[in-house]
């Protein structure tokens, strides 16, 4: 690991004071970035400890939710109203990680948490253009049975990791963002960048941009809402699919639905596609299908991972049917 | 400072030294072991304010101000805690490596089931208490792994232990 000054901010406007100075980065619960600084992948000169952030899980009278950045995932997850209003992000969080890690992790971090590739953990090994932009990348012709099949580019095909993005995704969560200039908000589905040209950019924000907070806007029928993740070991492993879904139904009709995919794209995958082809529909098997296919549509198997298609539309049928009582 | 199974320290000077570094190496603390250095295996768990977390993935310096203990903090005056007795009534582990991490994680485990937090295998979100079942204890403990495959053993531990949270 490469030396670095150590400073624990007192506030926000003292951490986004402290987050302009060169090669900084902001350090929640470690989880990702420690592990990235041994491997010397990340090498800041500065950690900027956001620990002092808001951990307050606040719940709107509206409906919504505000979820302060340094909040750890088990706080989130053990919330009881996040439980009653929003099943499927507790889900998710139960499904990632370890019980150990989601007690260190925070919000925030799990956001920007980095890609668990194996070719862009290999410095020593391996090229990789999320690591050294322009460098080639070894996982388009190598061992990519964990890859992303959605929002590819001929640069890099490494899938996010997070499955708490996934849920937030379909919520249609909001992230609070402060730098020195003010404060701004933005939707999840808007904060992670698609790879194209320049993977090393994973996100929309800048340098000194702090995030502090994860809004979740009122969405009632959430209560019936489910996420199902498919895995190689019964826990504790990636996914290599997963489904974050809430449907509202009016009789037989698909009135309203959400549905987001992990484990297949280069970012939380929000697949709109899907929920457009099957607003107004009926909540059938066929519906379910057609909207799947829609969704894997575009995706872009290669060697190793042509499963996920089919396993990916075969699970978004597999928990509609669930979440509309047809299993 | 940081506090260490009731004694404070200064934290190390330099902040690239892990909380599990510094606990083997600067205090002498060799109970919790090192074993992926990751985050993928559970050997380092220890307990933060109660709380069981991965000394590996930690800086010291983040844990300014707080309160560790590790497996050697678990027993007073030479008797062990009720855990370490039942994981070798139950032949929890054959070479012990992962042991200390098991306790730790297996004892901050139970508080969390005991306020309610839900698991991926709980099937009511809603519950207040959660019944620790042989899958519940599974799940909850994934995060530690034995290669001597003692899992059964440690289970049956933790089950004997925590009898009036087991069903």
């Amino acid at each position: 690991m490469n030396p670095f000054d150590y400073i624990r901010a007192a506030d926000e406007g003292d951490a986004v004071r402290r987050g302009l100075a060169e090669n900084a980065k902001y350090l929640g619960g470690g989880t990702n970035l420690v592990d990235l600084m041994r491997e010397t992948i990340e090498a800041p000169r500065a950690l900027i400890d956001v620990s002092s952030l808001s951990t307050a899980i606040e719940a709107g009278a509206d409906g919504s939710m505000l979820i302060g950045a340094a909040a750890r995932n088990t706080a989130v997850a053990e919330h009881p109203i996040v439980r009653t209003r929003y099943p499927l992000l507790v889900r998710a969080i139960l499904a990632g990680a370890s019980p150990q890690i989601r007690n260190m992790a925070t919000v925030a971090g799990n956001l920007l948490q980095r890609t668990r590739c194996a070719y862009f953990y290999d410095e020593d090994g391996s090229r990789c253009n999320k690591r050294s932009p322009g460098q080639g990348c070894d996982a388009i012709g190598g061992i990519n049975r964990g890859h992303a099949i959605l929002g590819t580019s001929k640069a890099c095909i490494a899938t996010h990791p997070s499955d708490m993005c996934v849920a937030l995704a379909a919520l249609g969560a909001i992230v609070h963002v402060r730098n020195a200039d003010g404060e701004r908000s933005l939707l999840l589905t808007d904060l992670h960048r698609l790879p194209e040209d320049r993977p090393d950019r994973e996100t929309v924000l800048r340098h000194g941009d702090l995030i502090t907070a994860i809004e979740l806007p009122p969405l009632p029928f959430a209560t019936r809402s489910a996420y199902r993740k498919v895995r190689d070991r019964a826990s504790f492993a990636f996914a290599l699919v997963s489904v974050a879904a809430a449907v509202q139904l009016d009789g037989e009709t698909v009135q309203d639905i959400r549905l987001a995919l992990g484990g297949v794209g280069t970012k939380p995958w929000r697949a709109w596609k899907a929920e457009a082809a099957l607003r107004g529909r009926p909540a059938d098997i066929e519906s379910f299908r057609a909207a799947a296919e829609a969704e894997l549509a575009d995706a872009k198997p290669l060697a190793n991972n042509g499963f996920k298609v089919a396993l990916a539309q075969r699970t978004i049928i597999a928990v509609l049917n669930d979440l509309t009582g047809r299993t | 400072m940081i506090t260490i199974n009731g004694a404070a320290a200064p934290l190390p000077d330099d902040p690239r030294v892990s909380l599990l570094d510094f606990v083997r190496d600067h205090l002498n603390l060799t109970g919790t072991k090192k074993g992926c250095n990751q985050g993928a295996c559970g050997a380092c768990t220890v307990l933060v304010d109660g709380e069981r977390i991965l000394s590996c993935l930690a800086l010291a310096v983040q844990y300014d101000g707080r309160t560790v203990t590790t497996i050697e903090g678990l027993s007073a005056n030479g008797t062990m805690h009720p855990l370490q007795q039942a994981f070798i009534e139950h032949d929890g582990f054959q070479c012990g490596y992962c042991t200390p991490g098991q306790i730790c994680s297996a004892i901050g485990m139970a508080a969390e089931a005991k306020r309610g937090v839900p698991s991926h295998v709980s099937s009511d979100l809603s519950a207040r208490a959660i019944p620790l079942t042989g899958d519940e204890l599974r799940e909850r403990m994934s995060g530690n792994l034995c290669r001597c495959g003692a899992h059964n053993g440690i289970i049956a531990a933790i089950r004997a232990v925590y009898a009036e949270q087991a069903q």
